[in-house]
């Protein structure tokens, strides 16, 4: 295994504190978006677009390429935020996003925006979709490899178990899910709306390789997900365990700051908080 | 109607090797068996999951390959319908959806089984190419083109054999309706299995001097509305038919294009917004469930009457001169 170098790890580290005040300007600026699980997942996407996917900017379309779905596509803030400071598109095409001539539309869309696989929105949809793109690479005999981000709350879609079994049933060990569990959803903590747990044995029992981590720990995550490749008779869970709204004090485990935007005064305080300076007035 | 289509498939697979097929644990009922059997690695069973097997099919859309998804058209159109907006229609993904066992073909297993709404959910979906075979024959001939275009489709496939109707050889293009028969009087307008029944009860219009005109709407979307306009321009009355809901298939889809366009009297012949029983013969089921060549040429009649009808041509809607393409008929001597 690849050890992450200390200035690797600090990169990363850099990327996702980049990324969230990225997410939270433009769920601020559209007036409307998902901060809190934008927040929990930022080491993830930071690993997985500035260490382990295999991508090209310049050629999105390259049919090499690592797939990477969104299923949990709320997180768009998050998604744009990634691609656009990978190389994949100006960060001002963003600048009027909401508006209905912006390319960028709420819930990330294949065909209008670059770098993204698979169009989603609605939950649930991701490990059945990938579970046909990995089908597709062993078909082709490509070697690439499908990632998904999903989250806990998505977890209570019956369609999210049939994709875990199908994909077990096929032993697609090309396939890697990260699940973003940061136990808050919509209406309030999972674990009350409708529990889950045990998550890893659940998983494990359908048939999956199960790493649970510390979804804020860049070298853990990464890691994690280089095993991943190592697993050659079933596809792979990263159980991320997260905090909702991670980074921002009044917005860490709180189901309001599931779907809520924040204000001009609240998008100020949660800059400071992430270590941006932010011009006064 | 299964088996035509189920070997077709398996054949096509030869020539194009994009093409995969998924079923949810009915392969011996919808017969992808035949392509599963010759092409192994290129099905996948997916158990008795349709949402799961449609998402499945959409990843390996994008992957590249032409998925055919097999399945009963009520489980596909109800239960896996969000799973065909969101990751078929909207996403744009090249997945073509068998439906099978549609309509009330699937006559011992009852309501439960019966699909009589499909049309209307698939068809209200954007990007959704609809296309409804009237017999084996046509099931087969369809299934290259639908392979070869690009884009979501519905290829709804009946349980049973039905009247046969396609000529092998007639072109068959996506969007074009055929016309069946000429004539001048009224206009059968039919898809699915109530083409043969149609070309019956024009041979018995015929026999009473109504000079019935015949079209297959096989796609009901996009719709032919030239063929539709022409045809109730030319005749000034039209009947649908269809083994389907009332609400939101081919009558639906008639309708809207001659109250927008042309509004000539219209008589509907299909399922009246019931679940229908179980049954021991299709024909019989299909007769009770009002879909009998009785019905149509009292709907032929019906539609006659009112073409003729001063009630009909009010003030300022006088769409059908008096006398064009009538004749001194109506239902009573039908």
């Amino acid at each position: 295994m690849k050890t992450l170098t200390p200035e690797k790890i600090a990169e990363l580290e850099e990327i996702a504190r980049q990324l969230r005040v990225d997410s939270l300007r433009l769920v601020t600026r559209r007036g409307a978006g998902h901060p809190g699980g934008a927040l929990s997942a930022a080491e993830i996407m930071a690993v997985l677009y500035f260490h382990t996917l295999r991508i090209d900017p310049e050629n999105p379309a390259w049919d090499g390429r690592d797939r990477f779905i969104l299923s949990k596509g709320h997180a768009s803030a998050l998604l744009y935020a990634a691609l656009s400071r990978r190389g994949f598109f100006p960060m001002a095409e963003l600048d009027n996003w909401g508006e209905v001539d912006c390319p960028h539309q709420a819930h990330p869309d294949r065909f209008k925006t670059p770098g993204v696989d698979m169009t989603t929105g609605l939950l649930g949809h991701g490990v059945a979709v990938g579970t046909g793109l990995a089908l597709a690479a062993r078909l082709k005999n490509l070697s690439y490899r499908t990632f998904i981000l999903l989250g806990d709350g998505e977890c209570q879609a019956g369609i999210v178990w049939e994709g875990v079994t199908t994909a077990a049933k096929f032993r697609l060990s090309n396939l890697t899910a990260i699940l973003d569990c940061n136990d808050v959803q919509l209406d309030g903590p999972v674990h009350e709306v409708m529990p889950l747990e045990p998550l890893a044995e659940r998983w494990s029992a359908c048939g999956w390789h199960v790493e649970e981590v510390n979804g804020h720990a860049v070298r853990q995550v990464a890691e994690a997900l280089e095993l991943a490749a190592e697993i050659h008779d079933r596809p792979t869970l990263v159980l991320a365990r997260t905090t909702k709204g991670k980074g921002v004090s009044f917005m860490e485990n709180s189901s309001y700051w599931h779907g809520n935007a924040p204000n001009a005064e609240q998008l100020r305080q949660a800059l400071v908080e992430l270590g941006e300076e932010v011009c006064s007035g | 109607m299964r088996e035509a289509y189920g070997r077709a498939l398996a054949e096509y697979g030869v020539a194009d090797p994009r093409v995969v097929a998924l079923d949810a644990d009915t392969s011996a009922s919808t017969l992808s068996t035949f392509f599963a059997r010759r092409f192994p690695e290129r099905f996948f069973n997916i158990g008795i999951a349709e949402p799961c097997m449609v998402d499945v099919a959409a990843g390996l859309a994008l992957g590249g390959f032409v998925p055919f998804v097999n399945g009963f058209a009520s489980i596909l159109s109800l239960r896996a319908l969000e799973q065909i907006r969101t990751c078929v229609c909207y996403a744009r993904a090249n997945v073509k959806i068998a439906a099978s066992y549609a309509g009330i073909s699937d006559f011992k297993d009852g309501a439960s089984h019966y699909s009589i709404t499909d049309l209307a959910n698939v068809r209200a979906l954007p990007e959704m190419t609809v296309i409804v075979p009237a017999d084996a024959a046509e099931g087969a001939a369809w299934v290259p083109l639908v392979a070869a275009c690009d884009g979501p489709v519905y290829l709804r496939i009946s349980r049973a054999g039905t009247l046969p109707v396609y000529r092998p050889g007639t072109k068959l293009e996506i969007g074009k309706g055929l016309t069946l028969r000429d004539g001048k009087d009224l206009t059968l307008v039919a898809a699915g299995s109530m083409v043969g029944r149609c070309a019956r009860a024009a041979q018995e219009l015929a026999a009473r001097g109504v000079d019935a005109r015949l079209l297959e709407l096989h796609t009901l979307k996009p719709l032919d509305r030239d063929l539709i306009l022409k045809a109730a321009g030319e005749t000034g009355a039209l009947v649908t038919a269809e083994e389907h809901s009332l609400i939101g298939g081919l009558g639906s889809a008639v309708a809207e294009t001659l109250a927008e366009a042309c509004p000539v009297p219209l008589e509907r012949v299909g399922i009246r917004d019931r679940f229908c029983p179980t049954g021991r013969d299709l024909d019989k089921l299909m007769d009770m469930c009002g879909l009998s060549i009785a019905e149509l040429v009292a709907a032929a009649g019906r539609v006659l009457e009112r073409k003729t009808s001063k009630t009909f041509n009010r003030k300022g809607h006088d769409v059908v001169p008096e006398g064009q393409g009538t004749q001194s008929i109506n239902s009573e001597s039908l």
